[in-house]
């Protein structure tokens, strides 16, 4: 392979932090609402895509992205509100096989309501041309603006989840009912409404998170499906309710999974034959974050941070 | 109790009428509902399988599927080397190799997997096992000698001396017959002291664990045993279609038999074949009226969880008497 | 799915065949999914074909059902076992998917239906599963890329990355363009396909910008084109790196793209065996009709749904209506003798199109929209590679 490429690396780095921090914000609000409220929602997907047409219908009509996103988050939020009085409140007294099919529900019935107002295909977010252009941060080492704001908001959110959760009495809340649900409802603190407060929470991360990847690919009709399986995976590697697991499990999948696509083919040039190479390579990158999870799994099964329980 | 339990009767009709509409639909130039009608029994084959470990033992696997594909690429992989040559050992159209080799291999993942996701249990066991089926589905997707993601055509049926599996009806019937077998098994499994135990340790695994059972190897057998089922059923539905395709092994296909089986009421012996059956009829019928049949699908999804999570045997049975 | 029943028996011409009074075509795409977006402009296609042989074939009254795939075989493959098997269908058009249409054809061919591809091209089709009965009205999926690969050979490309996913028809589209292209090819990319593909490139642009290669070339289909293209803009390796893709822009993209003002895709290349602005009647009469109609210029997909009904059109009045006639019915379509938007062509031993390929740019066209041109002719009467291994003569 020769000498190692240090601008590529740096790239590549800064590549599989921008996928981590995306990756945060969506498993932030899933591992919110699993710690703290016990349900598991599969839905969480859903909540990332339409927060992501939201944000594109408003762009087109407001005319500038970052306007529409600023108006899209609390239409998100609210739709998270719907969700949470209507589904997720009658499931949270279930065990979570009810949970995973009723969200398993969820989904048909968003992802098809999708496509009747949106009709199939993805809509495109068009960005200003100063989010469009290219920035050089060392010399050798140009990225898209637009991959700079990513990683600059989703570093900002999660340093306002961290102030909020160790900060800010919602917080001591938050990680109260994380704990043990039950003493906070018998200290006489308003469950339902920290409850729908903390699910909105979520759906507008994970909205956001939408948002913020839809002008790089498309808003599209079940994008959220795919990257919810992810999600799930990074709060199981960084432990279920844990806000610092799920920064330090997105981070993790997200740097192995874009540094694997990246070089594992390389790698296996090294030892393989080109052909089965390129065969292996793909079909090895896409499996490493399930084989990642079963080794957590297989050696802490309670992720690498369990919050402290009772 | 005299005569015959509810869940009894319901489960000769269901089974009687499995054994005669299709094939009179078919002689009468129906030929389309013989062939929804088998796929309608192979799944209630896997559905029954999944039952025995979700139902009565209260395990939530979530990568059920990769059974149905591990079984089908045991028949589809030689008869592809048999037309086009290569891995002459395993080249061949022999059913009973196709077979036994869909069960076998299908058992051996259950029990290897099995060792690793059951000490794992609530959500974390149903993202591992859902993980192992991606991890699966991916493989099958990377070998391109079998197709990848474009499916492998199975050229021809597997072989039996004296049963022809090309003849529509004959195929019905060996699935029939599989299907009623498999219930008898699984039936005969839950009223065993093995069911007991495992049914117990759904109920309350520390108290099973406590009288000194060692629900964890229990249930690694049941696993194996459901796996096996599933891998025979993944035979059968290779045969069926001539076409098969990782995308048996999606994780949608799981969630659809979980579905399956809640539908049509879990820990019960015909709920799972109900669940199939509906479920099958529900995608066939309300598909033409609408592009948008998801929609119905699922707000009967959400309806079912909420409101009747006995599911339709749940509905039917008024006490909750024998199952 | 639509049923579209003409409303008056015509007086029947036919000898001897009083009980066929209409043709039943059946047509498979994809109806849902976000790849219905090239479904839709197929159907287009078709409901104007319908519409300008005035829903008639000849002097049979068409029949025509549309059957839904959702972008998965197994949904393909039921669909055309409905068509077969319960409607009873002449012929079964369609496929945009490879793996949909292998998994179909077994279906269609044993019940000795005809079996016309408006789309799908993969090698087994036109080489070792080859049949009688089945027609193509596209190509076969390595010769677009390999007449790629000669434009990049011409244009003095001396290097190349290439980009795809990683699926057998993406693995074709490689071997396609590898076929024929001399130059050296610096990296080669597959990624992630399926349900849920890998649409985010960064890591992959990152690597193909390292390379150092001239140019690159890829193959994504339908959300991952918009997706591709988005991320080279951003990217800003017009300059640095031209594209050339197979299969990744076209009409359907198109205006998406310019909505979104992606400027990089101007100016960037393609092969295909049809233009919007071939100079040909039928074209030219098909072009205003569907942009009149819809809003839109026909896509590639659109224009071969087009001639699949067209094809067969030609095929039930060359034997006057006679269904019954299959081996009629066959020559005829063998002599592709109708007027095709692409302009004239036959057919080799195993059905598949000899024909010309274009190069074509993307450009803007009079009204500011984004279309494309032809440039120059790359292949004249082009045969693919897998004829010789089709046993039929």
């Amino acid at each position: 392979m020769g000498h190692l490429d240090y601008a590529l690396l740096f790239i590549q780095t800064l590549n599989g932090l921008q996928l981590g921090l995306l990756l945060f914000l969506v498993a932030s609000g899933l591992t919110l609402v699993f710690g703290i409220l016990d349900f598991v929602n599969l839905a969480h997907g859903s909540l990332y895509m339409l927060g992501a047409f939201v944000c594109a219908s408003l762009t087109f009509l407001v005319g500038n992205f970052l306007i529409a996103i600023l108006l899209a988050l609390p239409i998100t939020a609210l739709i998270g509100y719907g969700v949470e009085r209507t589904i997720a409140r009658a499931l949270y007294t279930r065990d979570h096989l009810d949970q995973v099919l009723g969200t398993f529900g969820l989904i048909l019935v968003l992802d098809t309501l999708a496509h009747l107002i949106w009709g199939p295909a993805g809509i495109a977010i068009p960005l200003p041309a100063w989010l469009d252009g290219q920035i050089e941060l060392l010399p050798g080492v140009v990225i898209p603006v637009f991959r700079v704001l990513i990683i600059v908001i989703g570093l900002l959110t999660a340093l306002g989840l961290m102030w909020l959760v160790n900060f800010t009495r919602l917080g001591m809340l938050i990680r109260a009912g994380a704990s043990n649900r039950t003493m906070v409802a018998a200290l006489g603190i308003d469950i339902q409404t920290l409850f729908a407060l903390v699910f909105a929470l979520g759906a507008t991360l994970a909205g956001l998170a939408g948002m913020l990847v839809a002008p790089i690919t498309e808003a599209s009709i079940g994008m959220g499906n795919n990257v919810i399986i992810t999600a799930f995976v990074v709060i199981i590697v960084g432990g279920i309710g844990s806000m610092k697991g799920a920064f330090v499990g997105a981070m993790l999948i997200g740097l192995i999974d874009t540094l694997g696509r990246s070089f594992i083919d390389d790698a296996f040039k090294l030892f393989m034959e080109a052909e089965a190479a390129e065969s292996a390579g793909p079909a090895v990158s896409a499996m490493l974050i399930y084989i990642i999870m079963a080794g957590v799994l297989a050696f802490r099964p309670q992720g690498l941070f369990p919050p402290k329980v009772r | 109790m005299i005569g015959l339990s509810k869940s009894s009767f319901a489960t000769l009709i269901v089974l009687a009428l499995l054994l005669i509409v299709p094939p009179v639909l078919f002689w009468t130039g129906n030929a389309f509902y013989l062939d929804l009608a088998m796929r309608l029994v192979i799944l209630g084959i896997v559905a029954t399988s999944l039952n025995l470990l979700l139902g009565y033992g209260g395990l939530v696997s979530f990568g059920h599927a990769v059974f149905i594909g591990i079984g089908a690429y045991a028949v589809g992989i030689p008869t592809y080397h048999y037309f086009y040559g290569g891995a002459e050992a395993i080249a061949t159209t022999n059913g009973f190799f196709q077979f036994g080799t869909a069960i076998l291999v299908s058992a051996l993942f259950a029990v290897l997997t099995g060792l690793i996701v059951l000490r794992t249990k609530g959500v974390y066991f149903i993202m591992i096992t859902m993980a192992f089926a991606q991890m699966i589905y991916y493989l099958f997707v990377s070998i391109e000698e079998y197709g990848a993601d474009d499916g492998l055509v199975i050229e021809v049926r597997s072989e039996f001396p004296l049963i022809n599996l090309d003849d529509p009806i004959t195929l019905y019937m060996v699935c029939w017959v599989s299907l009623v077998l498999v219930m008898l098994l699984v039936r005969t499994i839950i009223h065993s002291r093995f069911g007991m135990v495992l049914q117990g340790a759904k109920g309350n695994n520390e108290r099973m664990v406590t009288l000194g059972y060692n629900t964890y190897l229990y249930r690694l057998v049941a696993y194996g045993i459901a796996g096996a089922i599933g891998g025979y059923a993944g035979a059968l539905y290779a045969n069926f279609s001539s076409f098969i395709s990782p995308e048996m092994i999606n994780w949608h296909v799981s969630g659809e038999l979980i579905f399956m089986v809640v539908l049509g009421g879990s820990g019960t012996t015909v709920g799972p074949l109900l669940g199939a059956t509906a479920f099958i009829l529900l995608e066939e019928f309300l598909g033409r009226l609408t592009i948008y049949w998801h929609l119905p699908f699922g707000l009967i999804l959400i309806g079912i969880v909420l409101f009747a999570r006995g599911g339709l045997m749940g509905l039917l049975m008024s006490r909750k008497d024998d199952k | 799915m639509k049923k579209l029943v003409s409303a008056a028996l015509a007086a029947s011409m036919l000898t001897g065949v009083a009980w066929a009074d209409s043709v039943k075509v059946g047509f498979v795409t994809t109806l849902t999914t976000p790849a219905a977006v090239i479904g839709n402009d197929m159907k287009n296609a078709v409901d104007l074909a319908v519409e300008h042989m005035g829903g008639k074939m000849g002097n049979l009254d068409l029949e025509l059902i549309y059957g839904d795939d959702g972008f998965a075989p197994d949904t393909g493959k039921q669909a055309t076992d409905k068509l077969v098997k319960q409607d009873d269908v002449d012929f079964v058009a369609g496929y945009i998917w490879s793996h949909v249409l292998l998994a179909s054809r077994k279906s269609a061919l044993d019940a000795g239906k005809f079996l016309i591809s408006a789309n799908a091209g993969p090698s087994p089709v036109a080489g070792k599963l080859c049949h009688e009965n089945f027609f193509s009205t596209s190509w076969q999926n390595d010769q677009t890329p390999m007449a790629m690969g000669e434009v990049l050979n011409q244009n003095g490309v001396k290097s190349i990355y290439l980009m795809a996913p990683n699926y057998a028809a993406g693995k074709n589209m490689v071997s396609g363009v590898e076929r024929t292209f001399k130059g050296e090819i610096k990296g080669k990319d597959l990624t992630k396909w399926g349900a849920d593909a890998q649409l985010d490139f960064s890591a992959e642009l990152a690597k193909a910008k390292a390379s150092g290669a001239e140019a690159i070339w890829v193959f994504y289909p339908g959300a991952a084109a918009g997706a591709f293209i988005k991320q080279y803009h951003q990217a800003g390796l017009k300059d640095v790196m031209p594209l050339y893709t197979s299969f990744t822009v076209d009409a359907i993209s198109l205006p998406k793209l310019q909505a979104a003002n992606f400027e990089s895709v101007l100016g960037s290349r393609i092969t295909q065996q049809w233009d919007p602005s071939l100079d040909n009647a039928a074209n030219k009469k098909f072009v205003s009709d569907f942009k009149a109609k819809y809003g839109a210029y026909p896509s590639f997909y659109a224009a071969q749904s087009y001639d699949a009904m067209m094809l067969i059109k030609s095929a039930v009045e060359a034997v006057g209506g006679n269904m019954d006639d299959k081996d009629g019915i066959r020559a005829a379509l063998k002599a592709a003798n109708y007027d095709s938007v692409r302009g004239k062509y036959s057919y080799g031993n195993n059905n598949m199109p000899i024909q010309n390929f274009y190069l074509r740019e993307v450009v803007a066209d009079a009204d500011g929209n984004w279309t494309t041109k032809v440039v120059a002719t790359v292949y004249e009467n082009h045969q693919d590679p897998y004829a010789a291994e089709c046993a039929l003569k």
